[in-house]
């Protein structure tokens, strides 16, 4: 390791992983440092994810696919369900081996990477962030760095100390606790998704396949929801009931902040990364892929900005992630309020108008629209993010 | 005042994600309530999916009302 890179990157998550990929590849030197001792472990994470989120980055590799599915299943309160059409394929990953390569990818490009080095702080001067301060091997030490990227995940404090308000409101944040079960009966090919204000209030509990007979089962619940009752009481209360049987082979907690991105992601020579930025889909909460983007945009500017010598390019980051995936993210986040607005009898609802559907016609879409008829102020909600 | 159950956190950062003041530090396999910024506002208590953190009112003359709550 050397006391001086152009760009520090703080977490080696996917985002992080992937940010530090591309800097090396616009040609800057990169250090990746990561707390734990090991990279994708402990996994925090349902682990699903689309094929064609992941073949933007990395081909499939059976090595860290646990399961492949065509289909998702939506459970209402009542119990009925709903398989809305999807085209195209899904995974439920081993994170733990998929963050390992993801670093691996990062180090072929370039990128030094050490583990068991937590960040504390960062070096200021002026108001200007020169660089970190971290414990390596409990040694205290400071690394130079023209530019930090903060892709230190929900508890990222790195945006904090430079200044960006990055606290997730506890309506917008998920409080979630997962589980992966043995010697449970599930369909391998199919993610599971139950909604309703007695299973998962503010969130949605799921039942994802890794295997024969293993599952994530997990929840998120907000933690506005969670001031009455805690996530993991929700989650026990579902597998007493369903798998009473099953063996534990997994037991974790979790944040995802289903939020709009943050209003900053730059700051000066600071960007933020990933869940750290709240680049997660606020509906779905899934954050991997999208903070993969976020971590691409940041590399790649980044590595211009080191080229052309010109930090001040950073600030192109936030434009194109607006672009690619913000405002994306900013409508989902007015249907996400909206669905929360949902109470167990509409949803019971949707899911009987939707069954009338016929089959070929039951795609997420048609059965949004539905939804939207039925609760014409989302239409509003929607609207207002274009007209604003 | 705010209390992590010794021994019983799983680190994963969900409280850290709604302090409004940067009052929890969070390591490997190491948790801190920084008192001297904590508010005792309880959005970490409610975060904590697995019930991990409490308030204790003891010692404790007044809490934050609704209103003096940091927003966000």
């Amino acid at each position: 390791m050397k006391s001086a890179y152009d760009v520090i990157v703080v977490g080696a998550g996917p985002a992080g992983s992937t940010a530090a990929r591309y800097a090396a590849v616009g040609g800057a030197s990169v250090l990746m440092l990561e707390k734990d001792r090991d990279v994708g472990y402990p996994v925090r994470c349902g682990e699903a994810v689309s094929h064609e989120g992941v073949v933007q980055f990395i081909q499939p590799d059976p090595k860290w696919i646990a399961a492949t599915v065509s289909k998702f299943r939506i459970v209402v309160p009542n119990g009925n369900s709903i398989v809305p059409r999807l085209d195209g394929i899904g995974y439920v990953l081993e994170r733990r081996l998929f963050d390992y390569e993801l670093a691996n990818v990062a180090a072929r490009a370039g990128a030094e990477v050490v583990t068991k080095a937590y960040v504390y702080d960062l070096i200021r001067s002026n108001g200007a962030t020169e660089g970190v301060r971290a414990l390596i091997k409990d040694q205290k030490v400071e690394i130079r760095g023209k530019i930090i990227i903060g892709a230190d995940g929900v508890e990222s404090r790195v945006g904090k100390w430079a200044g960006i308000d990055t606290t997730c409101h506890i309506r917008d944040m998920e409080s979630c606790a997962q589980v992966t079960l043995s010697g449970v009966h599930i369909d391998e090919g199919i993610l599971d998704f139950y909604f309703g204000d007695k299973i998962a209030p503010g969130g949605y509990l799921w039942v994802f396949p890794k295997g024969k007979d293993v599952a994530n089962v997990g929840i998120g619940i907000s933690v506005e929801s969670a001031k009455e009752k805690s996530a993991i009481k929700y989650l026990e209360e579902f597998i007493e009931k369903r798998y009473p049987h099953a063996a534990t082979l997994t037991r974790i907690a979790g944040g995802v902040p289903c939020a709009k991105t943050c209003d900053e992601i730059v700051k000066s020579n600071v960007m933020l990364v990933g869940d750290a930025a709240h680049q997660v889909n606020p509906v779905s909460g899934g954050g991997i892929i999208s903070g993969m983007i976020g971590g691409m945009i940041a590399g790649q500017v980044a590595g211009e900005a080191i080229v052309r010598n010109d930090l001040l390019h950073l600030r192109e980051y936030e434009k194109r992630w607006h672009k690619r995936l913000g405002w994306r993210h900013e409508v989902f986040y007015h249907i996400k309020e909206a669905i929360s607005r949902f109470t167990d009898d509409t949803l019971n609802q949707l899911c009987e108008d939707a069954c009338k559907l016929p089959e070929e016609k039951r795609t997420v879409g048609s059965i949004f629209r539905a939804a939207l008829w039925n609760q014409p102020s989302m239409l509003l909600d929607v609207a207002k993010v274009f007209i604003s | 005042m705010i209390y992590i159950v010794p021994g019983k956190c799983d680190f994963c950062g969900c409280c850290v994600g709604v302090c409004p003041e940067d009052a929890i530090e969070l390591l490997e396999s190491d948790i801190r309530i920084i008192d001297e910024r904590c508010t005792n506002c309880r959005k970490c208590v409610w975060a904590c999916p697995w019930e991990v953190i409490e308030f204790h009112r003891e010692g404790i003359e007044k809490l934050p009302t609704e209103l003096e709550l940091p927003q966000g």
